[in-house]
C-alpha cells in the first residue's frame, strides 16, 4: 500500500486550522494524538443512532450498544493477539489501569517482597506503586538510566532476585522516545517468578505488539495516544493474575449477587468494570485500531523512522542544541534544549509560529533529575506530520533562538 | 508582544543572589520565578528573576507598575490595568496563573510591610 501523506492528512480535520495566523503544526503527539473522521464520526453515530445502557437491557437498542461495546473489546483482543477476550479490561486509560493493578497487589505483597521500577517511568507508573508500597511495606528498587537514556541492564540483572515480585517498565519512554528491551526483561523476571507490567501507552501508536508472544503479565494502553478519544484505555492481564486480584471499584456491573449480608463478584472482565462504562469511547477505540491497521503499522513505522532521521539531522545543525536520549532504538520523539535558553521560552515562541510542542518535565521528574535539567522541549512526531513541517520547525527555532539570545 | 517581553526580560533589575532561594519561589510557574520585596523609605521595592526570559519580561512589567509605591498603594492597586495592556489575553491560562500568583505575592508583601 502506498503511503499517501496528503490523503492521510485529509482524514484529520484539525490539521487544516490556523494558529496565530500560521498553519497549525502539531508536534505534541506524545501528549495526545489527533483524531481521524472515522473515529469522530463513530462517536457521533453512537449518540445519534444507538445510544443505550449496555449489558442488562432487554430492548433492541441496548443490545446494539452492547454488541458494539463488546465488539470493541474483541477488536482490542485481536489487535494485541490476546488469548481470551476476558483478559482485556476496558478502563479509563493507562493511569486507571495501573492503579487497578496496584490496588490488586496491595494485600498480595508484604515487606519481604521487592518491586523494581525503571528510571524512565512516567509518574503514572511510579506513584501508584509508591502508594501501595507505603501501605504494604514492599521495597522499591530502581533500574538506573545511562547517558543515552537507556536502561542499565547490568544493574537490572543485579537487583533482580528471588524476592522480586513485580517489575514495571514502559515499552517506550514518553520523555525520550527510548524503546526498552521488554522481551528480555520479561524473560529474566519470569526466571525468578516475578510478574511484569509494561506501560504501553506510548508504544501502541507506533507499532503493533503481540502480547502472547511477549508473554507479559500486564500491558496497558490509552486510546487517546493512538487516534482514539480520551477517557478510555485497556488493561491486559493474564487470567491467573486477574483472578487473584480483588476488584478495584465496587458498584453495579461488577457484581454477581448483592445482599446486605454478603456480595459476590462477577466473572472476568466485568469484575473490574464497575458502573456504566465509556461506551462511545470503547467503540471509537475500536475504530481507531481499524484506522491504524488499514494504514498498516509497517508503513507507519517506516514513515515515522524517516521523519525522525530527517528531524534529528536538521536539529543537530543548530549550534548549542542538545538532544537527550539517543537510544539505539527510538520512536519519533526528540527531547532537546538549547544552550543558555529555557525550554519554556522556546515553546512559547514556537507557539507564536503555530507550532505545538511540549515543554517541561513531561511527568518524568526522575529522568530530568538524572540529566540535571529542569525540563526539555519535546517534539513528538507521528504519521500525519511532514518533512515540510519539520523544515518550518527548523526555521522557526532559529528565529526564536536569535530573539532570545 | 513577545519581542517586547523579551527586551524587558533582558533588562530587568536582577534579584540579589542571596534572595534567590526556594522560599522566594512563586508557585504556579513552569519556569522558576523568584520574587523578593523590601521596604525602603516607606516605598515597596520589588526585585525578581526567572530562568525563562519571557517570564522575566512579564515580571518586569509588574515590577514597573508596583515598585516604588507605598504598601497601601500596592494593596489598593487596580488590576484591570493588566487586562487593558492586553497582558492577560495574550497569555495562556497557565501563564496567567503564574501572573496572578505573582501579583498575589506582591500584595502579601505589601500587607506585611504596611504594618511596619
Amino acid at each position: 500500500m502506498v503511503f499517501d501523506i496528503n490523503k492521510i492528512r485529509e482524514d484529520f480535520p484539525i490539521l487544516k486550522r490556523k494558529v496565530n495566523g500560521n498553519n497549525f503544526i502539531y508536534f505534541d503527539n506524545a501528549a495526545t494524538s489527533q483524531k481521524p473522521n472515522l473515529v469522530i464520526d463513530s462517536i457521533v453515530d453512537y449518540y445519534r443512532n444507538y445510544n443505550s445502557n449496555i449489558h442488562r437491557g432487554v430492548h433492541t437498542v441496548s443490545q446494539e450498544a452492547t454488541d458494539a461495546y463488546e465488539g470493541a473489546r474483541i477488536k482490542i483482543q485481536n489487535h494485541f493477539n490476546v488469548k481470551n477476550s476476558y483478559e482485556i479490561i476496558l478502563t479509563s486509560g493507562t493511569t486507571h489501569s495501573i492503579n487497578l493493578v496496584a490496588n490488586g497487589f496491595l494485600d498480595i505483597l508484604n515487606e519481604k517482597d521487592e518491586i523494581i521500577i525503571s528510571g524512565l517511568e512516567h509518574h503514572s507508573n511510579i506513584v501508584p506503586w509508591q502508594m501501595m508500597a507505603k501501605k504494604n511495606g514492599a521495597k522499591i528498587k530502581v533500574i538506573p538510566i545511562n547517558e543515552n537514556g537507556e536502561l542499565d541492564m547490568k544493574v537490572f540483572n543485579s537487583i533482580l532476585n528471588k524476592n522480586t515480585k513485580l517489575v514495571f517498565v514502559n515499552h517506550v519512554s514518553n520523555a525520550l522516545g527510548t524503546v526498552n528491551p521488554i522481551k528480555k526483561i520479561i524473560q529474566k523476571a519470569h526466571k525468578v517468578n516475578a510478574a511484569v507490567l509494561i506501560d504501553g501507552a506510548q508504544a501502541s501508536a507506533h507499532f503493533k505488539t503481540d502480547l502472547q508472544e511477549l508473554d507479559v503479565d500486564f500491558y496497558t494502553t490509552s486510546a487517546h495516544k493512538l487516534c482514539g478519544p480520551t477517557g478510555i484505555g485497556m488493561l491486559f492481564g493474564k487470567e491467573k493474575w486477574l483472578k487473584k486480584m480483588p476488584p478495584y471499584q465496587g458498584g453495579g456491573e461488577m457484581i454477581s449477587d448483592v445482599t446486605f449480608e454478603k456480595t459476590t463478584y462477577a466473572e472476568l472482565p466485568h469484575k473490574f468494570e464497575a458502573g456504566t462504562p465509556n461506551v462511545s469511547g470503547a467503540i471509537a477505540f475500536g475504530f481507531a485500531l481499524d484506522y491504524l491497521n488499514k494504514l498498516g503499522f509497517d508503513n507507519i513505522e517506516e514513515y515515522e523512522s524517516s521523519l525522525l532521521k530527517y528531524a534529528t539531522n536538521k536539529l543537530k545543525n543548530i549550534s548549542g542544541l542538545k538532544i537527550y536520549g539517543e537510544a539505539k532504538q527510538k520512536t519519533s520523539v526528540i527531547s532537546f534544549n538549547v544552550n543558555g535558553i529555557h525550554a519554556y521560552d522556546i515553546g512559547t515562541l514556537l507557539d507564536k509560529f503555530g507550532i505545538a510542542v511540549r515543554t517541561g518535565q513531561h511527568c518524568a521528574q526522575p529522568i530530568m533529575d538524572h540529566f540535571g535539567i529542569s525540563g526539555t522541549v519535546r517534539v513528538s512526531l507521528t504519521f500525519y506530520n511532514t518533512k515540510e513541517e519539520i523544515d518550518k520547525l527548523y526555521n522557526s527555532l532559529k528565529q526564536a533562538i536569535s530573539m532570545l539570545r | 508582544m513577545y519581542e517586547h517581553m523579551i527586551e524587558l526580560g533582558k533588562s530587568i533589575q536582577l534579584i540579589d543572589p542571596k534572595n534567590k532561594i526556594d522560599s522566594n519561589l512563586i508557585k504556579g510557574c513552569q519556569s522558576k520565578l523568584w520574587l523578593f520585596a523590601e521596604l525602603k523609605n516607606g516605598k515597596m521595592i520589588y526585585s525578581a528573576d526567572s530562568e525563562a526570559i519571557i517570564t522575566k519580561g512579564i515580571a518586569a512589567v509588574l515590577l514597573r507598575a508596583f515598585s516604588n509605591q507605598t504598601p497601601l498603594d500596592v494593596l489598593n492597586a487596580d488590576l484591570t490595568y493588566i487586562d487593558e495592556i492586553g497582558l492577560k489575553e495574550h497569555l495562556s491560562p497557565t501563564r496567567a496563573n503564574g501572573l496572578v500568583s505573582m501579583i498575589k505575592q506582591m500584595k502579601y508583601y505589601a500587607l506585611a510591610y504596611s504594618n511596619k
